[in-house]
Formats: structure tokens, C-alpha cells, sequence
């Protein structure tokens, strides 16, 4: 196996990585602060890249558009807070996934209603085309460079806030316990709203970063979504530093797992039976390893200090 | 009533009425099976569609390679779910609260996944089904009267079979370990092993109505265990209400019933049942069961 096909495909991994960091760290937060299963994070995913689909062709900007079509998931997102989302902290897990399951049908029609059923096309950019040369003789594309970075920029910012500033300070606080942070004056209810605003613009970034390299169609949201539940079970569910591991690691696992798993069974099996195995073991691997971790360990790999 | 349903739909010429009822039957028997867990023994299982597509697989699987017994296809629809069940079951088990959630659904994805790499059973498109399974004449399940009574009939002794081990002694440490887990304890009850046997048995009736299923589309496809069929079984039982008896028929009446209808009112149906299903987890939360006189036991 040439080492230049390894490093890309690591590389891809990677990339594949941050993505889900980006909708794993919404996630995790929203369940560590408020203690709520959001299934509809998904579709946040996938308004975020209708909406800046939108945003760009109407502004012919792309940044601007991506700009514009982030806000407008931060608000939408902020709105089904408001609306659907805030009766629902009391109740148990159970109303909660049965709740935000409803928002995932309402939304998936929705955007077949407006946009209709057809994947969409989100061409990026002239000055995103085009490869980098990572050494002599392999190149890797421009625009996943740009993805990794601006996930690792988005981790390192989210790291600065939510340890080094006052804000990241409240929602720590709100962590660990929301009636005394509550007691204390802040206004949490407005708190939660704002998170959770922020969770659903990450959630459209990485919509919106995946638009050219997946498709922009209805029900993108949903695979990714439990992609993204295996990432914060193996990180340990309201930790953000565990999100980070965990998006790497399922990334990466089930990069290298689909480029490299068939012809590693090659050499052990008979093609045939490698054809058949390979694909299926791929696509499994990653719940494998969430089940082995829960097995291992059932609070994931970084529990959260502050969990109740 | 139910009874009297298919001489009516004759009468009528209506005959997909009985198609409507006959899969609600069907479903009514996995969200029994799902009650059983969720509702009596406080187990969020969020992939109970997995037993519906092994029920279903072993169906198409057996009859694929001419195998068309009956007998032998649902006797071992019913025993692979249980095996599955069991597996799932004792890794599951471990965790609680979220984690649960989230660990059945991964498993039902995996088996999801598995079932769309396996080219030789359709993969992604299904696979038809060319025959029913076939009772050594005993029943007739091409007679959609004769299919339509055998479900009425599995329903129902399903329904009592959950209602008996709901109210065993078995049933009631289960119920214990739901409401307080550290008190059943602390009386001397391990609940890991009775739960575990609780998933088995939901397990094995789910893979019944998967197998039940698969003769009454016949056609197996993965879209059996997509998540989204686990979330509406799972919406069946709590829009019937929870742990009753009665529950998961009227839940899985009333959700097909509004399905049917308002697909056949618009292309785009699910932009209003989404609200639904929010509304009526937010304002309706004690389930048809609790509106009915009686309805309501445990």
C-alpha cells in the first residue's frame, strides 16, 4: 500500500473528523448544560446548508452568503428553542427524542417543500479549487485542507471560550448545577437559548462545509446525526475535549476502515469473501468500537466532571 | 369490532380497509413487545425495529433458498430475534439513562448497514418475496380473510401475554426496578438478569411481527430497521399510553390510521405529522389508554 494513499486517506479521516466535532460539539453541550436529547440536531445540519445554498445564490457572495446563511441558522435555531424545545428540560429522555423525532419529519418536508427532493448542488468557490502539495508528488485537495482548518479553528476557539472567558464560565457553572447558577442571577433560560443558538450555527457550519463534498438533499442530516451520537458516547456525553477525541477517532476509523478494510481482507480471506465482508464490516465498524468503549467503559473516554 | 371487520369490508368492497387493520395488528405486536421494556420495565429502547427486520430477513432469507414451511420460517424469525436480543441485550443492559438510547440505535444501525451490504438479498432495493409462508395447509395467508384473522388472533394472545408477565411476579420486579432500581436492591433483587430476559422475550415477539410483517408486504428491505420505524414504534406505544394493556393497539390504530390519511392528502404528509407528534408529546401525556374508562392498570 503506497504511504502517499495512507496519508491522504488519514487526511480525510481527519477532515471527515472535524466535521463531526462541529455537530458533536452542539450536541454535547445542549445535553451536558440543559440534560437534552436534541435528535433534531440533524436537521439544524441541513437547514445550515439550505440556507446558506439559499444566501449564496441570492447574494452571488459566497462568504457572504455563508455568513448570512449561518445567522439564519443561529436564529432558526434559537427559534425552536423558544417554540418547541424549552417545555421539554423536565421531561424525561423519552419526550424528548419522541419530540425532536417530530421536528426531524417536520423539517425534512419542509425543505422538500421549498427546495424540493433533489440533492442540491453548493459548487464552492474559484479560489477554493485546486490541490495543495503536501510533499514531492502528492497533492491533496485545497478545499478539505480548508475544511480541517477551519474545524481546528473553531476547536481551539470553542476551547478559549469555554475556559478562558466569562461566558464559558457560566455555561461550566450551568453544567454543574443549573438551580445554583440560577439563584445566583443569572439569567439562565436566556443562557440556554444563546447555547444552544451557537450549537445549531456549528451544526450549520459543518452543513455547510459538507455541501461540496457530500449532498445537499433532504434527510442529510439524519446519518450523520448518529454518526455524530456514536462520537460524543465514545467521547463521554457533555465533554467537549471528549467530543474532539471522539470525532478524530470515529473519523478516522471509518475513513481508513472504508478505503482499507476490503484489500486488508484480501489478503486473509478469499476475494470473494472480502468483496462481500469488506463493504459491511466498514459501515459497522464504528458502532463496533462505540460498543466496545460502552462495554469498557460505560461513561465514555472523558466523562464530564460536571454531569449530575 | 375487529372481528367483524373483514364480512364489512367484503360487503363494502373495500378490501384495503382490511390491509389497514392487518397492519396495524401487526405493529400493534411489536409496540406490545416494545411496552414490555419500555413501558413496564423502563428500558428506552430506540431500536426495536431491529427485531421487525430480523423477523422479516428470516423470512425472505429462508424463503430465498426455498424453504417455504411456515413453521420453520417463524420459528426461526422468532428464535434468531431472541438470539439478537440477547446480544444486544447483555452489552446494553450495562449502561442506562442516554447511553441506552444511543447504544440500541447504534446496534440497529449496524444490522441496518448490514443488511444493505448484503447484495445477495437485494441490499439496498429489498428483495421480493415470492411466496408466503405456508402452514401445511392450515392456514391459507394468500386468503387475506384467513391472514387477517391469524393476526387478530396473535394480537391478542400477544396483548394477554404482556399483560400476564406484566402482573407476574416476574413483571412486578421488573416494574420495581423501574421506579426506584437502588430500593429493588436493596431488597434483593439483581434487575440486570430480569431485564435482560424482559429484552429477550420483546425481542422474540418483535421478530414474530417481523415475520408477520414480511408476509404481509412481501417484500423484505432494510428500511425494515431504519430508525425512523423504531422511533414510530416507540411513538405508538406512548401516544396509546404506557404500560397499559390497550396501549400499543390504540396507538398503533390511531398512527396509521393518520398516516393513511393525510397521505393520501398530500404528497407531504410528515411536515404535519412532525408537529403532531410534537404537540402530543407536549399536551396529550397520558396516552389514548388513560382517556378510556378502565384503560389505565399498573
Amino acid at each position: 500500500m503506497p504511504l502517499t494513499l495512507v496519508l491522504e486517506q488519514l487526511l480525510n479521516g481527519v477532515q471527515f473528523g472535524v466535521m463531526l466535532f462541529l455537530m458533536a460539539a452542539g450536541l454535547t453541550l445542549v445535553f451536558g448544560i440543559m440534560n437534552l436529547v436534541n435528535l433534531a440536531h440533524g436537521s439544524l445540519y441541513m437547514m445550515g446548508a439550505y440556507l446558506t445554498v439559499a444566501a449564496v445564490q441570492w447574494s452571488g457572495n459566497y462568504l457572504a452568503g455563508v455568513a448570512l446563511g449561518l445567522f439564519a441558522t443561529l436564529l432558526l435555531g434559537m427559534l425552536v428553542e423558544v417554540v418547541a424545545l424549552r417545555t421539554l428540560y423536565d421531561r424525561d429522555h423519552l419526550d424528548q427524542v419522541l419530540a425532536t423525532f417530530g421536528l426531524i419529519l417536520f423539517f425534512n418536508e419542509l425543505v422538500a417543500i421549498l427546495w424540493g427532493r433533489t440533492a442540491l448542488d453548493l459548487a464552492r468557490p474559484d479560489w477554493l479549487q485546486g490541490h495543495i502539495e503536501l510533499f514531492a508528488g502528492s497533492r491533496y485537495p485545497l478545499y478539505r485542507a480548508v475544511v480541517i482548518g477551519v474545524g481546528l479553528a473553531v476547536a481551539a476557539a470553542l476551547w478559549y471560550v469555554v475556559t478562558r472567558t466569562r461566558l464559558g464560565m457560566l455555561v461550566r457553572a450551568g453544567a454543574s448545577n443549573r438551580s445554583m447558577i440560577a439563584a445566583l442571577g443569572v439569567n439562565i433560560r436566556l443562557l440556554y437559548t444563546f447555547v444552544f443558538g451557537i450549537g445549531a450555527a456549528l451544526a450549520g457550519l459543518a452543513g455547510v462545509m459538507a455541501g461540496p463534498i457530500y449532498a445537499v438533499q433532504p434527510g442529510m442530516g439524519e446519518l450523520i446525526l448518529i454518526q455524530v451520537f456514536v462520537v460524543i458516547v465514545i467521547g463521554g456525553i457533555g465533554s467537549i475535549r471528549g467530543a474532539f477525541a471522539g470525532a478524530l477517532i470515529v473519523g478516522v476509523v471509518d475513513t481508513l476502515g472504508r478505503a482499507f478494510l476490503k484489500p486488508l481482507l484480501g489478503t486473509v480471506l478469499s476475494p470473494a469473501a472480502a468483496d462481500a465482508a469488506g463493504p459491511a464490516l466498514a459501515s459497522m465498524l464504528i458502532y463496533l468500537l462505540m460498543a466496545a468503549v460502552l462495554a469498557l467503559r460505560p461513561e465514555g473516554l472523558f466523562p464530564s466532571r460536571g454531569g449530575q | 369490532m375487529l372481528t367483524l371487520l373483514p364480512p364489512v369490508a367484503a360487503a363494502l368492497q373495500e378490501p384495503f380497509y382490511l390491509d389497514l387493520v392487518r397492519k396495524v395488528m401487526i405493529f400493534a405486536i411489536a409496540a406490545a413487545s416494545l411496552n414490555l421494556i419500555l413501558g413496564y420495565g423502563g428500558m428506552v429502547s430506540f431500536g426495536h425495529a431491529a427485531y421487525l427486520g430480523i423477523g422479516g430477513y428470516a423470512v425472505g432469507v429462508l424463503a430465498f433458498y426455498g424453504t417455504t414451511s411456515g413453521w420453520v420460517q417463524w420459528g426461526v424469525a422468532i428464535g434468531a430475534s431472541a438470539l439478537v436480543a440477547l446480544a444486544i441485550g447483555a452489552v446494553s443492559i450495562r449502561t442506562s439513562g442516554i447511553y441506552f438510547i444511543m447504544i440500541t440505535l447504534a446496534f440497529t444501525q449496524m444490522l441496518y448497514y448490514l443488511g444493505i451490504s448484503i447484495e445477495e438479498y437485494g441490499g439496498d432495493d429489498g428483495m421480493r418475496i415470492k411466496a408466503r409462508s405456508d402452514f401445511s395447509g392450515l392456514i391459507d395467508l394468500g386468503d387475506p380473510v384467513a391472514f387477517y384473522y391469524l393476526a387478530l388472533v396473535l394480537m391478542l394472545a400477544c396483548l394477554f401475554l404482556v399483560h400476564r408477565i406484566a402482573n407476574s411476579r416476574f413483571g412486578m420486579v421488573l416494574r420495581a426496578a423501574k421506579s426506584n432500581e437502588p430500593r429493588s436492591r436493596g431488597i434483593g433483587f439483581s434487575p440486570y438478569a430480569y431485564r435482560l430476559v424482559a429484552f429477550v422475550i420483546a425481542g422474540a415477539m418483535c421478530g414474530l411481527a417481523g415475520a408477520m410483517f414480511a408476509n404481509h408486504t412481501s417484500f423484505i428491505t432494510p428500511e425494515f430497521m431504519h430508525w425512523t420505524r423504531s422511533g414510530e414504534i416507540m411513538f405508538m406505544v406512548i401516544l396509546g399510553g404506557i404500560a397499559t394493556t390497550a396501549g400499543p393497539l390504540l396507538g398503533a390504530l390511531v398512527l396509521l390510521v393518520v398516516e393513511t390519511l393525510l397521505a393520501g392528502w398530500t404528497e407531504h404528509w410528515q411536515a404535519i405529522l412532525g408537529p403532531l407528534l410534537v404537540l402530543s408529546v407536549l399536551f396529550f401525556r397520558r396516552g389514548l389508554a388513560g382517556l378510556m374508562p378502565g384503560g389505565k392498570d399498573g
